[in-house]
């Protein structure tokens, strides 16, 4: 009788607690990251450069892609992009590479951007935001660092502050 | 922790206050205590057993106590969400972090640090309102279950004390009461009691069902809440919201990337007083009233898969027109129109020479998608040398965008012309002209707009909303059970010379004695006293 009753009890307090932690956890991973979390594997993408080249994420398998999301208006972004050129000349024999997504701006004011700013590394122009809404991106500039299986090991939501944090990202997805 | 065995030979719970067969009290007092009746004098169990961590817990949720103190803590915390504005409601270009303070100073500071900003969604909150639900739960299991144990066992012979204590109570004395009796058990049935014999005693009994009211009441809360519970879980509930320019094609959010939508054209049409005749007078008074606001919309189905920003295959799955209350429907989702505004899409200017005021060519310019270079024929031609869709000026005074989006367009130009080979500059933006390099003999003057509507569809799929209809039902009919019939139940003993009647009923106290004087009437057996009455006491 005893024991009926305890677990009678035991087991309503179980399946109470177990449905409310299930709805709270629920609740919150809604309301976290849109977009996929740091270990969730990167969404692929295609999109195609300022020279008519065509890029997919998944074709960089077995390196490293550092991808950065930027507008020409927002100012923290082009402050980041000399130090992302420098970064981009130093590993890209080394099997990191960088793809910088536009999120989605004109191409006039994609060009005339481009032809003041000497970029190397491939940018991509997101032209229906597919790619910022895949990625869950929401304030500029965001980074994420994929390693060479396409798992994201980072997110950076902010600007690269100085060459030591851009160094560190590099290393950090170098095959 | 034994079980109490009553001298009627009936074995009772450990905790029982009456015998749930006989009604004799088992705690030793025989004062008349009408509260005793409550939950039939039944063994709560949460008021019994008090020995493991499980019976702690059971017995904080199973007080009543606990459940007002659960909902008056709700209550002042959600009172204390809406002092300041929730996060969704604040600019969404400033940080919540720096807003609070700034706006609302020390107080929206705290505001903040204690997480009432987004107070609907903290865990804590969502604890607070999951335990008022476990509390439902488990206050209800603690009553009910006795009561049906009592309920169901209840004997029809009833000790002495117990019809004593009970607030109707009678003896009439006098000869040929068999007859009466026979009289008596013939008029209850016509008032459709259920009766039980047992030796020399009745029970007549009816609307026992009332008394799950409650419960049923409570089953159907706990539905409400399993379905509020529900909509948090991906895939039961969408709420987005889908704004969408004519002639644009777009993913509707929420679906994952399944159904694709095309605005062809939004229609926002006012009543026309040539037209309506009879209300001539009222829309002069009133000014332009609206008749209909309508997407025509093309509905597409995603083809197998795709990687953002490659190719989609489109399935066309249905044209049709959004009016208000009149949604598109797919798939469990349904489209709604919200909203609409106009945005702008186009600007033409004109290239002037301005000494003669000759047109020399028109640029019509897509604010979407610029070309970079506009020729105009006879050596003529304006290029884009930079665009500012969102134009405003910066610390230094130079010019740039504050976002993609074109709602305040400015350009430079540079205007070539057979006898200005190298070009003239001019920044041209709304209602302002500047010629940075000294005076131009051409300009570009703004010669019109082009403008499209965005319409604002709310997305909606709700898979919960049968479990809440079901929930209210539920809610509603242990509400009428609980309200519109009464637990009625009279105890009739014979004994020599002698009849005893008690009488007992949940609630409308009035009504069933009124009842009473009708199914006694013509036995001979009297009334049985209202003991509040003698008492003048009051109900």
């Amino acid at each position: 009788m005893k024991k009926k009753r305890l677990l009678i009890r035991a087991s309503v307090l179980t399946i109470l607690a177990a449905s409310v932690i299930m709805t709270i956890y629920a609740n919150l991973a809604e309301g976290g990251r849109s977009g996929p979390e740091t270990g969730d594997k990167a969404p692929d993408f295609i999109l195609t450069d300022q020279n008519g080249q065509r890029h997919r994420l998944s074709e960089y398998k077995g390196q490293g892609v550092l991808v950065n999301f930027w507008a020409t208006y927002c100012e923290p972004c082009k402050e980041e992009m000399p130090l992302l050129e420098e970064q981009y000349r130093k590993y890209k024999n080394e099997g990191v590479h960088i793809l910088a997504v536009n999120i989605g701006e004109t191409d006039v004011v994609l060009n005339r951007f481009l032809e003041r700013h000497e970029l190397s590394f491939p940018v991509l122009n997101d032209r229906n935001q597919e790619v910022v809404d895949a990625f869950g991106v929401n304030p500029l500039p965001a980074t994420f660092l994929i390693d060479k299986e396409g798992t994201i090991t980072g997110i950076h939501e902010g600007p690269i502050l100085n060459e030591k944090m851009a160094a560190e990202m590099m290393e950090k997805i170098k095959p | 922790m034994n079980e109490i065995k009553c001298e009627c030979g009936h074995v009772n719970p450990f905790g029982t206050i009456l015998c749930e067969s006989c009604g004799k009290s088992l705690s030793g007092t025989e004062e008349w205590k009408p509260s005793d009746m409550r939950y039939e004098g039944s063994a709560r169990r949460s008021q019994t057993y008090n020995r493991t961590i499980v019976d702690k817990i059971w017995n904080f949720f199973s007080s009543v106590k606990v459940a007002i103190w659960l909902l008056v803590i709700t209550l002042i915390v959600s009172a204390a969400g809406t002092i300041l504005p929730q996060k969704m409601y604040i600019p969404p270009s400033v940080s919540p972090e720096t807003f609070y303070g700034e706006n609302y100073g020390w107080f929206g500071k705290v505001y903040y640090a204690l997480g009432l900003h987004e107070l609907y969604s903290q865990w804590w909150y969502m604890l607070l309102l999951a335990s008022i639900g476990v509390s439902l739960c488990i206050c209800s299991l603690d009553r009910a279950v006795p009561l049906y144990r009592a309920l169901k066992s209840q004997g029809v012979r009833r000790h002495e004390s117990f019809l004593k204590r009970q607030r109707l109570f009678g003896v009439t004395k006098g000869e040929n009461l068999e007859e009466a009796v026979v009289k008596l058990k013939e008029n209850l049935l016509k008032k459709r009691y259920r009766i039980r014999e047992e030796g020399n005693a009745i029970l007549a009994e009816k609307g026992r069902f009332s008394r799950w009211g409650p419960y049923v009441n409570h089953v159907g809360l706990i539905i409400f809440l399993f379905g509020a519970m529900l909509r948090f879980f991906p895939g039961m509930y969408v709420d987005e919201v889908l704004a969408i320019k004519e002639g644009e094609r777009k993913e509707i959010p929420g679906t994952g990337g399944k159904y694709f939508l095309e605005n062809k054209q939004f229609i926002h049409e006012v009543y026309d007083k040539n037209e309506h005749e009879a209300f001539a007078a009222a829309l002069e008074k009133k000014g332009q009233i609206d008749k209909n606001f309508q997407t025509d919309v093309v509905l597409y189905k995603r083809s197998g898969d795709t990687v953002p920003g490659g190719e989609v295959k489109l399935k066309k799955e249905k044209e049709e027109s959004i009016r208000v209350n009149e949604p598109l429907k797919f798939d469990d989702y349904a489209l709604y129109q919200m909203d609409f505004r106009p945005i702008l899409t186009g600007m033409s200017f004109l290239l002037i020479d301005k000494e003669t005021d000759e047109e020399l060519g028109e640029v019509r310019i897509d604010l979407d998608n610029p070309e970079s270079r506009y020729d105009l024929g006879n050596g003529y031609a304006v290029e884009i040398l930079d665009y500012f869709p969102d134009f405003d000026l910066n610390e230094e005074g130079l010019p740039v965008t504050r976002s993609k989006a074109p709602h305040n367009p400015a350009f430079v130009f540079e205007m070539k012309a057979p006898d200005r080979p190298d070009g003239e500059i001019s920044f041209v933006a709304v209602q302002q002209t500047m010629e940075p390099y000294g005076n131009n003999k051409y300009k570009m003057q703004f010669s019109g707009i082009e403008t499209k509507n965005v319409s604002v569809l709310t997305v909606r799929k709700d898979l919960t909303l049968w479990i809440f209809a079901l929930g209210g039902l539920v809610f509603l009919v242990g509400l009428a059970l609980g309200s519109y019939w009464n637990h009625r139940r009279i105890w009739i003993q014979k004994r020599e010379q002698e009849i005893w009647l008690a009488a007992h009923t949940n609630k409308n106290w009035f009504g069933f004695k009124r009842e009473l004087k009708a199914v006694l009437a013509g036995t001979g057996i009297n009334e049985p006293q209202d003991r509040h009455e003698t008492k003048g006491e009051s109900r």
